[in-house]
């Protein structure tokens, strides 16, 4: 009884530091990559490399004056970035992030919680963060706060459905909500659910950016029109909350999508992680793909964000309401179709062969996806379009 | 422990609807039903019912009350406005029928429950056992109440068309 709880309070207080630690050197990584792109130095005289920038921005924000606005909702204000950053924090508790850990009491399962409802635990409480932005919103009394906060809970309710809907077709696939499960899945057939399911992760991928309000998506604070959106009015730590809550939210994003689409922990090309005896050595492996696979999103992130303009506010609704919910719906039912046809009439089980026929299926609507949306724009050129 | 959690998920759930009731600014309303509906879904899990509680926290908490906040925000109704209860004829009308309320409670709280929806102890568990946690709740669904549950989808689809018909007059 009591060395579970112990492990519990172990493993809560580490992933814990490591998101704070990590989202630390992720505003510091933002920063340097931004540089990198526009071909300047970025922030690099704290320390080594600018190691330790994010320290002394810390030590800023601490140190800053608290404003507040007179006519602000006292006790909404403050509220607001904490709603908005204990459910940034929550949602990681869900996700393995290493193979199970043999110590001299038991095994430890390296996830903080195993659920058995799994990740709709995260979409629920990920779906609360929105609450801190439109408290924030409406508590500052300005308008172009209010503006943001009626802006962020119209987009991530319109995303959250996308969101929802292309992770159905990975629950039918696993047959299973829990994470663990998902992961044991594409580790037996030797295919990562990115295969057999790429649309699905094409809608998740648009869908994340959306939901956690980053560029080109990021039009809650949009400062060329709204100044700084929701948070206009926060200052010193108050703000640096709704920092370390948006970044937190990223590093959620990108675990989930190592792990629904790209075998979470598993390690290509290999099942000495998987079979045989649990061993220290295969947890710090793990642990150390999972983190490279992560790492990628969030580089991904921040490349986007410094690639992509911002999207236009009725562009940002159509391709929400009128591309990804009516694409995920059909892509639900023809998954589903396969599915039941490969199971039930061909009478196979998962693995490496119906992960190919789904992944021939994905293939082609993906193709015919991308075609669509393209419409001769990108792929044939510019050039036609200005000659015509 | 599974009782100490329902007394302190009751007491929550029940303190929170007065404060939602009582409020006269709407967001704060608004908030204190959310903490109602959470206390909810802390009530679900006890009852061993997980997958209604987080669909009781994903839909009601992360989207039917986000969608009531923007409209309270969009109509900028956040400002404390007149109470509802007016007068000493209103305070006096709705003492009555609270108390009304409460006198109905005590048939309810002495009466037993049918046998037909008794279950014995660890059914439920076993179910899950089997069938997973979001089968047991899907199997019915897709079974034994397949048509009134298709039906209600229909009913839910006539409602939207029938909301778009009235927002937007011209097509």
């Amino acid at each position: 009884m009591t060395f579970p709880l112990i492990a519990s309070a172990i493993k809560v207080f580490v992933v814990f530091n490591l998101i704070m630690v990590g989202v630390a050197l992720l505003t510091l990584l933002e920063r340097r990559v931004c540089a990198w792109m526009q071909d300047r130095l970025g922030p690099n005289r704290v320390g080594p490399q600018g190691l330790l920038q994010p320290a002394a921005d810390g030590l800023k924000n601490f140190l800053k004056e608290e404003t507040s606005p007179a006519m602000a909702d006292k006790a909404l204000f403050t509220l607001a970035p904490i709603i908005s950053f204990v459910p940034a924090l929550l949602t990681f508790g869900v996700i393995p992030f290493a193979a199970p850990l043999p110590t001299k009491w038991g095994l430890v399962p390296m996830v903080v919680a195993d659920l058995p409802v799994g990740f709709l635990y995260i979409l629920a409480i990920s779906s609360l963060g929105v609450y801190g932005i439109v408290l924030a919103g409406w508590a500052s009394n300005n308008k172009y706060a209010l503006l943001g906060g009626l802006r962020a809970s119209a987009q991530m309710i319109s995303y959250e459905i996308a969101l929802g809907m292309s992770t159905v077709a990975v629950i039918l696939l696993a047959g299973n909500v829990t994470l663990s499960q998902v992961i044991a899945q594409q580790q037996q057939a030797h295919v990562w659910f990115i295969i057999p399911l790429s649309v699905a992760f094409v809608v998740f991928f648009i869908s994340a950016f959306a939901e956690t309000n980053r560029l080109p998506f990021d039009l809650p604070e949009a400062e060329g029109e709204l100044i700084a959106g929701y948070h206009t009015e926060y200052s010193a730590m108050k703000f640096s909350m709704f920092y370390i809550a948006e970044y937190s939210n990223m590093v959620t994003a990108s675990a989930l999508m190592a792990t629904l689409f790209f075998g979470g922990w598993d390690i290509p090309f290999t099942t000495w992680d998987s079979t045989g005896d649990p061993r220290v050595l295969k947890t710090l492996l793990t642990l150390l793909v999972f983190g490279a696979k992560t790492f990628v999103f969030l580089f991904t992130y921040i490349w986007v964000r410094w690639t992509l303009p911002r999207f236009r506010y009725d562009q940002l609704m159509a391709l929400g309401w009128k591309v990804l919910l009516p694409l995920s719906l059909v892509y639900i039912t023809l998954v589903a179709v396969a599915i039941w046809f490969i199971r039930v009439r061909l009478g196979w089980e998962y693995g490496t062969g119906m992960a190919l026929v789904l992944g021939g299926l994905n293939l082609v609507l993906l193709i015919a996806l991308v075609y669509w949306l393209d419409r001769g724009r990108i792929v044939s050129g510019s050039v036609q379009e200005e000659a015509a | 422990m599974t009782l100490t959690f329902f007394w302190i998920f009751g007491v929550i759930a029940m303190g929170s609807a007065l404060l939602c009731i009582t409020r006269k600014n709407p967001v704060a309303s608004a908030l204190w039903l959310v903490v109602t509906l959470f206390a909810l879904a802390a009530l679900f899990v006890l009852l061993d019912a997980q997958f209604i509680a987080v669909l009781q926290i994903l839909v009601y908490a992360g989207a039917i009350m986000v969608l009531f906040l923007f409209v309270i925000m969009l109509l900028n109704l956040g400002r404390p406005g007149p109470t509802d209860i007016r007068g000493p004829a209103g305070l006096l009308t709705a003492t009555v029928l609270a108390g009304a309320l409460l006198l109905l409670l005590r048939p309810i709280s002495e009466a037993a429950l049918p046998s037909s929806i008794q279950l014995p102890p660890g059914t439920v568990q076993a179910l899950q056992q089997q069938q997973g946690i979001v089968g047991s709740v899907a199997n019915p669904l897709f079974d034994a109440y397949l048509i009134p549950f298709e039906i209600a989808s229909v009913l839910l689809l006539a409602a939207i068309v029938g909301a778009v018909v009235l927002a937007k007059r011209k097509l």
